[in-house]
């Protein structure tokens, strides 16, 4: 049951992101991208229930490394972001 | 406890909505992905007070080294070689998304959870060879070139057919952990093949493609780990990235279709 309730909230977040992107001019289509991709790093909390088990086997060890890498994507992405729209305001005045 | 986190999930998700619409115009992109920011560390922190959780070093480890790779390289890079960097950064997270569907096997029940584990290593482990070539073309790390050679659809074709037969044999032996391998190894072949026939001018928007792609892992991953936040979170980017990468197209005069498969012949698993 929990499978359907999960598929419905599926559903509707794809219906949102469809109707989120609409009319953005072209020179915010690499920052939208890179913020976007830095939300997808959001695998880093399934990471973090996978790495705090406290059973030493394959799977927390596999859980820490997801963690590490999510979090480049999480940090590096949403950095990368504010200085690209940094450089739009400096440009703009 | 349980009811807390799940709470704060919903409003990192409206953060994330709010954000991403704020990034779509320029005068509010900054603030747009401020708020965004904060929503993905409600997330974190949400998941850290979450029960199931009893050990921290390893996370704080995990994001210590993460969170230092990742500022160090978001400051350092030039600003004309930002796009291979979100590649980069994108490939990461796609594999992030690989090793917690791997990891999610030794808890996993159920034919819908094998489906989704699957899911989460294809499109993860594609995502990150697909986004590791493409940063090698736009760095010039390899040639920029669209790489085609005899036969190539062929091997696609093979490829793709191996995915799918290890795939459905995964979820019918998952103690076997040979198809888990295959795998793994294929779905990683499959992203470098999808990419090298793209020439590097493409690239931005085979990066947005691939960025939908991860965003579609960490959704399947979140089918995996049965994690709401991540469903969200992940469908959205899956769905904004896609009409992203169509609207990138268009600004190029450019089809989606032509892009992809301009080298790669008619193979393709991915769409819908």
């Amino acid at each position: 049951m929990e499978a359907v309730f999960l598929t419905f909230i599926l559903m509707l977040s794809i219906f949102v992101g469809f109707e989120l992107i609409n009319k953005v001019p072209a020179t915010l289509h690499t920052p939208l991208m890179s913020g976007a991709n830095a939300i997808s790093g959001i695998t880093v909390v399934g990471a973090i229930s996978l790495a705090g088990t406290g059973q030493h086997d394959l799977a927390n060890w596999l859980g820490a490394a997801a963690v590490a890498l999510a979090t480049i994507n999480v940090v590096g992405g949403y950095l990368v972001t504010d200085r690209m729209l940094a450089m739009f305001k400096k440009k703009g005045g | 406890m349980q009811l807390i986190t799940q709470l704060a999930y919903v409003v990192s998700a409206a953060l994330f909505i709010f954000g991403l619409k704020l990034l779509g115009s320029a005068a509010t992109a900054r603030k747009g992905n401020m708020l965004s920011s904060v929503g993905m560390l409600l997330a974190i922190v949400a998941a850290l007070l979450d029960q199931g959780i009893v050990e921290f070093q390893w996370i704080l480890l995990g994001f210590v080294v993460g969170g230092a790779i990742g500022a160090a390289a978001a400051r350092l890079v030039q600003m004309t070689s930002m796009p291979e960097m979100v590649a980069l950064f994108n490939g990461f997270g796609g594999m992030a998304s690989l090793l917690v569907g791997a990891a999610a096997l030794s808890t996993a029940t159920g034919t819908f959870t094998l489906v989704t584990i699957v899911l989460s290593i294809l499109i993860g482990g594609l995502t990150f060879t697909g986004s590791l070539i493409a940063w090698g073309k736009l760095s010039e790390t390899i040639g920029s070139g669209a790489v085609m050679f005899r036969g190539q659809q062929v091997v696609n074709s093979l490829v793709v057919l191996g995915i799918l037969a290890s795939a459905v044999m995964f979820c019918l032996q998952p103690e076997n952990p040979t198809w888990l391998y295959l795998v793994i190894g294929l779905s990683l072949l499959f992203g470098i093949m999808a990419v090298i026939p793209i020439g590097g001018a493409d690239m931005p928007v085979v990066i947005s493609l691939l960025n939908s792609y991860s965003g579609l892992a960490a959704c399947a991953a979140g089918f995996a780990v049965n994690n709401n936040i991540l469903i969200v979170a992940g469908s959205l980017v899956g769905a904004s990235g896609i009409i992203l990468t169509q609207i990138m197209c268009k600004a190029m005069n450019r089809s989606l279709s032509n892009v992809l498969f301009s080298g790669f012949g008619s193979v393709s698993t991915e769409e819908t």
